[in-house]
């Protein structure tokens, strides 16, 4: 009786399930065979797509392709270029700002651009109480124009709408790398009347004017975008589709590559990069980042507070051994804090060159001739300035051996590492910078003035404090002559060089690797990431 | 039967009270700043200050819990810190891919481990027996992440037979009505859909599955074992039944209580412990969700996706332990 109830209900299951087959119908375009689809393989999934909330790498990639800059940085340089904005004048004393805006840009909603929409923007970002001020926090707005509408610091004193094209900028006081941050991801010009619907669902659904539009989001898989058909550069996008898939691991993205599952990936292991090279069907990009990994001492601690010391250990750190074994040659040695493509670099300083006589000597000289104990602080999460903290302190601790310092290894989580180096726990300690808008005031004032100090959250977690530094920095951000600023920070960087706050380790480069038939890939230094021009070989 | 089962999901009550505290105060006591991870790592303290204010993380601890579980109480499993999503919006996808991935791994262990099991126990102590035992020991040794490497390397990149990753061609677009790939394809009668989905989950299903394959292998062959020495096995073979039906009839029916229970305790782990394939296979389930969760110290993901998987071993480990009465009606709940 039993068996024949089994068998029954097991029947109709069946008919059950091969009735329903079919009845539901499939939403959707199908499958697309004959679209330009480029799938992009990346490492992590957006966390929200609206650009101004988000801090994020992996989020601005999908979001630099749905909106538009005012300006934009152009092609390889931090150099910047009209987007929406057609053309630009400062005042005299560079605290107006006038922009004339093009007039043939539409939202992808409909939403003409104009005057109005920049205003809206601003007002959103920078006003607490501004009824879309919602979402999050908006902490690059903060971050670039030193705070929101009200705080001492704030930057941006107005910003309105001369007419229906024209925008006006009112700043308390110069601000050097101005234009280089309105072309920051962080800045997109987002659709008034979608953020105003609402503030919350526009992070999952943002509408801008960019090449690209979303069409769907699925969580920790894929973000699909579609060709913009009115985007306002004619001729571009080339790609009808552009799915951006994340696969977490390093080698299954490079294996999904090779299998012809996604088309382009970043974030490769250093070591595939070789193996990428030689495949014939593949093509690598390299593009020296804005970026630095560096050993910072703690000059507020023994024995760090002589600068005898801290030089002697800047003679003791073999970078381009580093480089050889660690980044798998995808690196330049830092001299100076900040790489060499952006402005007032200085060629003339001179490196601490790797001599573990000097190094010696030098400690002798300020006292510790029979050695010295110090931890050492590694970090342990990679990143492409640091790919693996934790064996390159190895290898330092090995040659500082050599010169009479036990140098103890530490490492911590990477949130704990964030924590305690901010509050200068540390006396030693590996660190590094991915630059935000390209101006050198975004690495020598952010990471070396005494400014940023602060704890418990010290950007410059050297406690470096320099007052002729610091005058020299301050300056340079009031001034708006480019060949000025560049003289000061030329000047600034002999003035670090000698005080030896750090050793700067090495500019990393960022691969990426494609299959063959892409074409019209560019790297930037920003790690921006623009799609627009890319296309299929026929 | 009735009550016993009222008295279990009663049971769950204490349970997930008790679970909710005890992960609230671990996810707490991990060092870490979710302000941080919100803001990068280039705030300002003021800007950190303002956030853990919007956050209520300025709030003292039992504040904070008390504040959840009264959300709690009224199925509300929070928002996300970081995307201000509610959790219970979010957390079914994955959810659903999880458990597709879960079921379709228990079915290939079960089919293989039950077999691998009889093939051992047939022929006891013969080479047949050693080399099943063999797999299965290599199957328990087998680090995951390795196997699913090298499955990727083989089967996807040099012969091109499997996708490398992820539950269905990104290019084939569709809108989902269940979240499970498999029943949707179904749903559509989409077969070239059906295939995509199968061809994509074989592979990540295999690597999931090979140590509850193995587990399950080991206890067929010893429960098996035992009861085919009992002396209706010897009654039914004296009596002239075919070979195949005294083992997969008569002996494998008392012989799966204890199999049954490690399935039951294998799935559960299945669905709250596939982080290693779904990193590997890009499957985007709720392990790695809880797992993101945790780097971006996102607290009420943490907390509630965990009590969700808690609460899912238990309703499992209650079914299982149902089944159980259903296979051998000798077992009887309610009955003092």
């Amino acid at each position: 009786m039993k068996k024949r109830l089994w068998l029954v209900s097991l029947i109709a299951i069946f008919i059950f399930s091969s009735v329903l087959v079919g009845c539901v119908e499939k939403k959707s375009a199908g499958t697309g065979k004959n679209d330009k689809t480029l799938i992009y393989g990346r490492g992590e999934d957006a966390k929200l797509l609206d650009p101004s909330l988000v801090t994020d790498g992996e989020s601005t990639k999908v979001t630099d392709q749905i909106f538009d800059n005012l300006v934009e940085y152009a092609d390889g340089s931090t150099d910047v270029v009209p987007s929406l904005a057609e053309s630009w004048e400062a005042s005299e004393d560079a605290k107006v700002w006038t922009f004339k805006l093009r007039k043939d840009v539409k939202f992808h909603d409909g939403t003409p651009f104009n005057a109005e929409a920049v205003v809206f923007n601003f007002e959103r970002w920078a006003d607490k109480n501004h009824p879309q001020h919602k979402g999050g926090d908006f902490p690059y707005y903060a971050y670039m124009f030193g705070g929101y509408k009200g705080d001492p610091g704030h930057k941006i004193k107005s910003v309105t709408a001369v007419d229906e094209f024209t925008v006006k900028f009112e700043l308390t006081s110069p601000q050097a790398p101005f234009l280089q941050n309105l072309a920051m991801s962080a800045f997109g010009i987002a659709s008034p009347t979608a953020v105003k619907k609402d503030p919350i669902a526009f992070t999952r659904n943002p509408v801008g004017s960019g090449p690209f539009k979303l069409k769907e989001w699925k969580k920790n898989d894929t973000i699909t975008l579609v060709k913009n058909e009115n985007f306002w550069r004619k001729g571009e996008p080339k790609l009808d589709k552009v799915i951006f898939k994340v696969i977490p691991d390093n080698s299954a993205r490079f294996t999904a590559l090779k299998s012809g599952d996604v088309d382009i990936i970043d974030g490769l292991n250093p070591t595939d990069v070789a193996p990428a090279e030689k495949d014939s069907k593949l093509q690598v990009f390299k593009q020296v980042g804005m970026n630095v990994g560096y050993l910072a001492f703690n000059t507020e601690k023994k024995p760090f507070d002589n600068p005898k010391v801290r030089q002697a250990f800047n003679h003791a750190v073999n970078k381009e051994a580093l480089i050889k074994n660690f980044y798998s040659g995808l690196a330049k040695p830092a001299i100076n804090p900040m790489p060499e493509f952006m402005l007032g670099y200085n060629k003339n300083v001179k490196d601490y060159e790797f001599d573990l006589d000097k190094a010696k000597q030098l400690l002798a000289e300020a006292g510790y001739a029979d050695g010295l104990e110090v931890e050492f602080f590694a970090m342990t999460a990679p990143r492409p300035y640091m790919p693996d903290g934790k064996k390159i302190a190895e290898y330092i601790q090995a040659d500082l051996a050599k010169i009479g310092v036990k140098a103890k290894i530490v490492t911590h989580d990477w949130q704990i590492y964030l924590d305690k180096t901010g509050k200068g726990e540390h006396q030693m300690a590996l660190f590094g910078w991915n630059g935000d808008n390209g101006d050198p005031d975004n690495f020598l004032y952010v990471l070396l003035d005494k400014d940023n100090t602060r704890m418990p959250d010290a950007a410059n977690i050297a406690l470096y404090k320099n007052d002729e530094l610091h005058d020299l920095l301050i300056k340079a951000q009031e001034l708006s002559d480019e060949k000025q600023r560049a003289e000061l920070y030329m000047k600034a960087q002999e003035i670090i060089k000698r005080d030896a706050p750090w050793v700067p380790i090495a500019h990393a480069t960022v691969p990426y690797a494609a299959k063959k038939e892409v074409i019209g890939f560019k790297t930037h230094p920003t790690t921006e990431l623009s799609l627009e021009k890319v296309d299929f070989a026929q | 039967m009735l009550a016993y089962t009222a008295r279990r999901l009663l049971m769950l009550i204490p349970v997930l009270l008790g679970m909710s505290l005890i992960v609230f105060a671990v996810v707490h006591a991990i060092p870490g700043d979710p302000a941080k991870t919100i803001a990068g790592d280039k705030a300002t303290p003021e800007q950190l200050q303002e956030i853990r204010k919007n956050l209520g993380l300025d709030q003292p601890v039992y504040i904070q819990y008390f504040k959840y579980l009264q959300a709690l109480l009224q199925g509300d499993l929070g928002t996300s810190l970081v995307n201000k999503t509610k959790i219970s919006e979010e957390i079914g996808p994955f959810l659903a891919a999880t458990a597709e991935l879960s079921f379709v791994a228990i079915a290939i262990a079960l089919f293989f481990g039950i077999n691998l099991g009889i093939l051992s126990t047939w022929r006891q102590n013969s080479w047949l027996d050693y080399g099943s035992m063999f797999i299965a020991l290599i199957g328990v040794s087998i680090p995951i992440f390795w196997l699913g490497l090298m499955e990727q390397w083989l089967f996807a990149q040099e012969l091109g037979w499997f996708p490398s990753n992820g539950r269905l061609d990104p290019r084939m677009e569709y809108e989902p009505i269940t979240y499970f790939y498999i029943i949707d394809a179904l749903l559509f009668g989409d077969m070239a859909m059906l295939g995509d989905v199968l061809k994509h989950i074989l592979l990540p299903a295999i690597a999931l599955g090979t140590i509850p394959m193995a587990i399950i292998a080991r206890m067929t062959r010893s429960s098996m074992l035992e009861v085919m020495r009992s002396d209706y096995v010897r009654t039914a073979r004296a009596k002239g039944i075919s070979e195949f039906l005294v083992i997969y009839k008569h002996t494998l029916k008392n012989a799966m209580i204890p199999i049954l229970t490690v399935v039951g305790l294998q799935l559960g782990l299945l669905l709250g412990g596939a982080v290693l394939t779904e990193t590997i296979f890009s499957w985007p389930g709720v392990g790695r969700y809880i797992y993101d969760a945790i780097n971006s110290r996102d607290y009420p993901v943490i907390q509630s996706g965990i009590l969700v998987l808690a609460f899912i071993f238990v309703m499992i480990n209650l079914i299982v332990d149902l089944l159980y009465a259903w296979i051998d009606p000798r077992i009887q709940y309610g009955k003092e």
